[in-house]
């Protein structure tokens, strides 16, 4: 017998497409997934009818209107709906910059799918939550030490949410000094991520954006202009989304501090920094992370996620409540905390995915982390190396130097010689299976393209994609209608976006979409 | 050919003479194969200002009677047969005019018919520095086809340039910001590749105008300067303004319209104005040497600590790093603005932007 041929390069992708309708016109009345059988005589005169001890306030009066459906049809919608996706599992996810797409150990989630955490209420007794607590309190140990700052809270629910808890102890850190009305601005940069400047508008103050100067690092001299005795803080990622590191960034902290302002460090791109600098030798008042990203916990379709504030001592009396204490004996929830901010999110945190970002650190250890910084930046600049090669794309700011762990690249050359625009190509990456993240807006830099590989992508997958952007590139300067026309192996093909301005032309819920419609529930 | 713009008969006379094809027959052909194959009814003047590219292309146009051309110079056409053939078109209520030309063409075209009715631009003439038209001539007629269709309708007020042609015979790109022109919009498809949607690019004006507005004090008069940024400032207030023109308002009323640097100097004498103004022209200036009448003396008379500069983030992107630029005609003056501003982009936000000479 002859061997079969290796598969060819590049892969014959194609998704599958199930056109599946929306759940809610799956439905079939009075069709049940689990028939429940009725209560046995015994049982009903031993314990009643809970529903009657129910408040009235939370008893429903007409029926919720889920859909009626089988269990064979909700498993199969489901399923269909899972093909129809690109992800971690699925692709060589290495084109989300800065999300920071690395594998989510399974073995993690068999651990989060344990009883002994999926039936804890987080009101039981502290007594009988020890465990979780334990993995509580030694997570933000492990962050203390990664950040070098001095306390760690984990209650907020993702990145954003944890920038507005910093944002919030600053505020609440100017009103103990009576300055909150007079410092009403809060500085960050066109690079860091929007969630810096949109916390800040939540929590009422006014923003200052600087943008990066000709080498593409945010501009020190924009910044003394930008500081004044209103100024209550910066904002700011590093490396920011260029993958450069501001090499001057304890010049940016102190210049913030002379003007009597705090200063707040994003760490949503600390997996290439792990082990090896710190927000506490920055000069930082405080920072946080992603667990999601750099910690492995799942990303979720945008939640739930979760996030870490850590604080130096100065903010240390605002953090939010309860925070997670030790007295040498037992672990327990401090409420007595005058100056707190009070909550930022239901409870205490995400407990599944404190407790798998726990076990991840735990079977990496300290060096393993430093370990996989390292890979992360190695993979970056294997991967910087390779497709720098490709016609039409370019790497603009700081030629020559290498960057941390993501880069964002310019097709900006190929646009000019050939007429396709990034988002174009984006669409064609589809066609093998793959996908890129082009930029936040407004694009500082044009046509981009923003790629992190993390640790988790071996060299071959890392060769797989750059032989696909490669492959796109060709086609733009010989047969670019094939891009223009693209995707052609997905599952749905170009779509139209005008109507998204108008709000006449769609909804966000089947409820929306009824009353839009003017239909009836149910 | 060597020759730079082809304004006024003469310079086209000789462009005939030296052998050159006017080239908007060819680039209206490549633009017009792609409406080819749509029902659609096409609307032409005669003979070489549309009818005979449309009838080599396979189409069947009905014709608009346009003035005589002049009896001696047979085969030409003026400016005035352009604003007299775009004034028929939109007379005739044709759902859009399709032109072919540069610079000279859209300013013609503004003057006839304004900046409310859905025009585009084919790239024909030698310069192209207004945003009006598609980025090849085959780009613009699928853009019209889409539009057309009814596949692609936002519509964009886009810039019509005035190109100074003296400081552009000395390779000096000077720009006049000539007024607006509504085109479609799909950013692959146009000159102008760095508008965000129309409708986000609305969002922000407003969010702009509602921190200006914040900042106006009630009993000052304003210097409002050109451009559609500027326009969203007095659409808040319920004020009527000139899109091209500079206005002094306050925040209750409009003082004066379109006013000369004459006026706002008289003006000066009497009150202390501000100013808010927003870079136009596409070049990167915040004043340029077309900005008239916002001259060197009148921005003197204000002082920087007045000038309110606005902007969306969009403009500020599009710098790609490079700072302001300010180009008064007057280094004294270009000294004062130079350094580092405050630019807002929004409701309490602002970016702190490089500005220099």
């Amino acid at each position: 017998m002859k061997p079969v041929a290796p598969k060819p390069m590049p892969r014959r992708f194609h998704q599958a497409r199930w056109d599946e309708p929306v759940i809610f016109e799956l439905s079939k009345l009075g069709q049940r997934g689990v028939l429940l059988p009725p209560v046995g005589a015994a049982i009903e005169r031993e314990a009643g009818n809970p529903a009657r001890a129910l408040p009235d306030a939370v008893r429903r009066t007409i029926p919720p209107a889920l859909p009626e459906m089988s269990q064979i049809h909700v498993l199969r919608h489901y399923a269909r709906l899972s093909q129809e996706n690109l992800g971690v599992d699925l692709n060589i996810d290495v084109g989300q910059g800065t999300c920071t797409m690395k594998y989510s150990p399974k073995v993690n989630d068999q651990l989060a799918r344990t009883p002994k955490l999926t039936e804890l209420h987080p009101l039981q007794d502290e007594s009988t939550a020890q465990g979780i607590l334990e993995v509580m309190y030694r997570l933000e140990g492990m962050l203390k030490e990664i950040s070098g700052m001095d306390r760690v809270t984990l209650q907020p629910g993702a990145g954003s949410s944890a920038i507005y808890a910093n944002v919030c102890m600053i505020r609440a850190y100017h009103a103990s000094r009576g300055q909150d009305k007079q410092r009403d601005e809060i500085i960050t940069t066109i690079f860091s991520h929007p969630s810096n400047a949109a916390a800040a508008k939540v929590a009422g103050y006014k923003v200052i954006t600087l943008y990066p100067d000709e080498d593409g690092y945010p501009d020190l001299e924009a910044l003394k202009r930008a500081v004044s005795d209103r100024t209550a803080a910066l904002l700011i990622t590093n490396p920011e989304d260029t993958g450069i590191f501001n090499p001057r960034i304890e010049e940016f902290v102190r210049v913030v501090h002379a003007a009597g302002g705090l200063c707040s460090y994003d760490q949503a791109n600390a997996n290439g920094i792990l082990g090896i600098t710190r927000a506490r030798e920055a000069g930082f008042d405080a920072s946080h992370f992603n667990l999601h990203k750099t910690f492995s916990t799942p990303h979720g379709c945008g939640g739930p996620a979760a996030g870490a504030s850590c604080v130096t001592g100065t903010l240390v009396p605002f953090l939010p409540v309860p925070t997670v204490e030790f007295d040498g004996l037992k672990y327990y929830l401090d409420y007595k905390r005058p100056q707190s901010i009070g909550k930022v999110r239901p409870f205490y945190g995400v407990a599944p995915n404190i407790l798998r970002a726990y076990a991840w650190i735990m079977s990496l250890g300290a060096d393993g982390l430093r370990e996989a910084a390292e890979v992360a930046v190695l993979n970056n600049n294997y991967l910087m190396k390779k497709v720098l090669a490709i016609r039409g794309l370019s790497a603009p700011y700081a030629k020559g130097k290498r960057r941390i762990e993501q880069v964002r690249y310019s097709w900006e050359q190929l646009t000019r010689e050939t007429g396709v625009h990034s988002e174009e190509i984006e669409t064609r990456a589809a066609d093998f299976g793959m996908h890129y993240w082009t930029s936040h807006h407004p694009y500082v830099v044009p046509e981009p393209m923003t790629l992190e590989p993390t640790e988790s992508y071996s060299k071959s997958d890392l060769d797989e994609y750059a032989a696909m952007l490669k492959q796109i590139s060709e086609e733009a300067y010989t047969d670019p209608q094939v891009i223009k026309t693209a995707p052609h192996n997905s599952t749905v093909h170009q779509t139209h976006h005008e109507p998204f301005d108008n709000p006449d032309e769609w909804a966000v819920t089947w409820r929306a979409y009824l009353r839009k419609t003017g239909q009836k529930e149910g | 050919m060597g020759l730079k713009g082809s304004d006024g008969l003469e310079v086209q006379q000789r462009a005939r003479q030296l052998g050159a094809e006017p080239l908007a027959q060819h680039r209206t052909a490549e633009a017009l194969e792609r409406l080819c194959a749509l029902p659609i009814e096409l609307l032409t003047p005669p003979a070489e200002m549309g009818e005979a590219v449309a009838r080599r292309c396979g189409l069947d146009p009905r014709l608009i009677p346009t003035s005589s051309l002049p009896a001696e110079s047979p085969g030409f056409t003026t400016a005035d047969d352009t604003r007299r053939a775009a004034q028929a078109m939109r007379v005739a209520g044709v759902d859009l005019i399709l032109f072919a030309g540069g610079d000279g063409t859209a300013r013609d075209i503004y003057d006839a018919i304004g900046s409310d009715y859905p025009v585009l631009g084919i790239p024909a003439g030698v310069k192209i520095h207004s945003a009006v038209f598609g980025l090849t001539p085959r780009r613009t007629g699928e853009l019209a086809a889409e539009f057309l269709r009814g596949r692609h309708t936002r519509l964009h007020e886009a810039e019509v340039l005035d190109l100074d042609e003296a400081a552009y015979r000395e390779d000096q790109i000077v720009t006049r910001l000539y007024g607006y022109l509504k085109i479609p919009y799909r950013r692959e498809y146009v000159q102008n590749q760095k508008v965000p949607t129309p409708a986000g690019e609305t969002v922000q004006a407003q969010a702009i105008a509602a921190e200006v507005v914040e900042r106006m004090r009630p009993d000052r008069a304003y210097l409002l300067g050109p451009g559609t940024t500027t326009r969203a400032v007095t659409e808040r207030l319920g004020l009527p303004t000139t899109l091209v023109g500079v206005d002094i308002i306050t925040r209750n009323k409009v003082l004066s319209m379109d006013v000369g640097e004459r006026q706002i100097l008289e003006m000066l004498e009497k009150r202390p104005l501000g100013m808010i103004v927003t870079p136009t022209g596409g070049q990167g200036f915040l004043f340029g040497r077309g900005s008239q009448p916002l001259s060197p003396e009148v921005i003197r008379r204000v002082g920087p600590d007045d000038i309110l500069v606005i902007s969306p983030t969009s403009k500020i992107a599009a710098l790609r790093g490079q700072p302001l630029r300010v180009d008064s005609g007057d280094p004294e003056v270009d000294r004062l603005l130079s350094g580092y501003i405050e630019v807002i982009t929004g409701y309490r936000e602002k970016v702190i932007y490089r500005v220099s000479a």
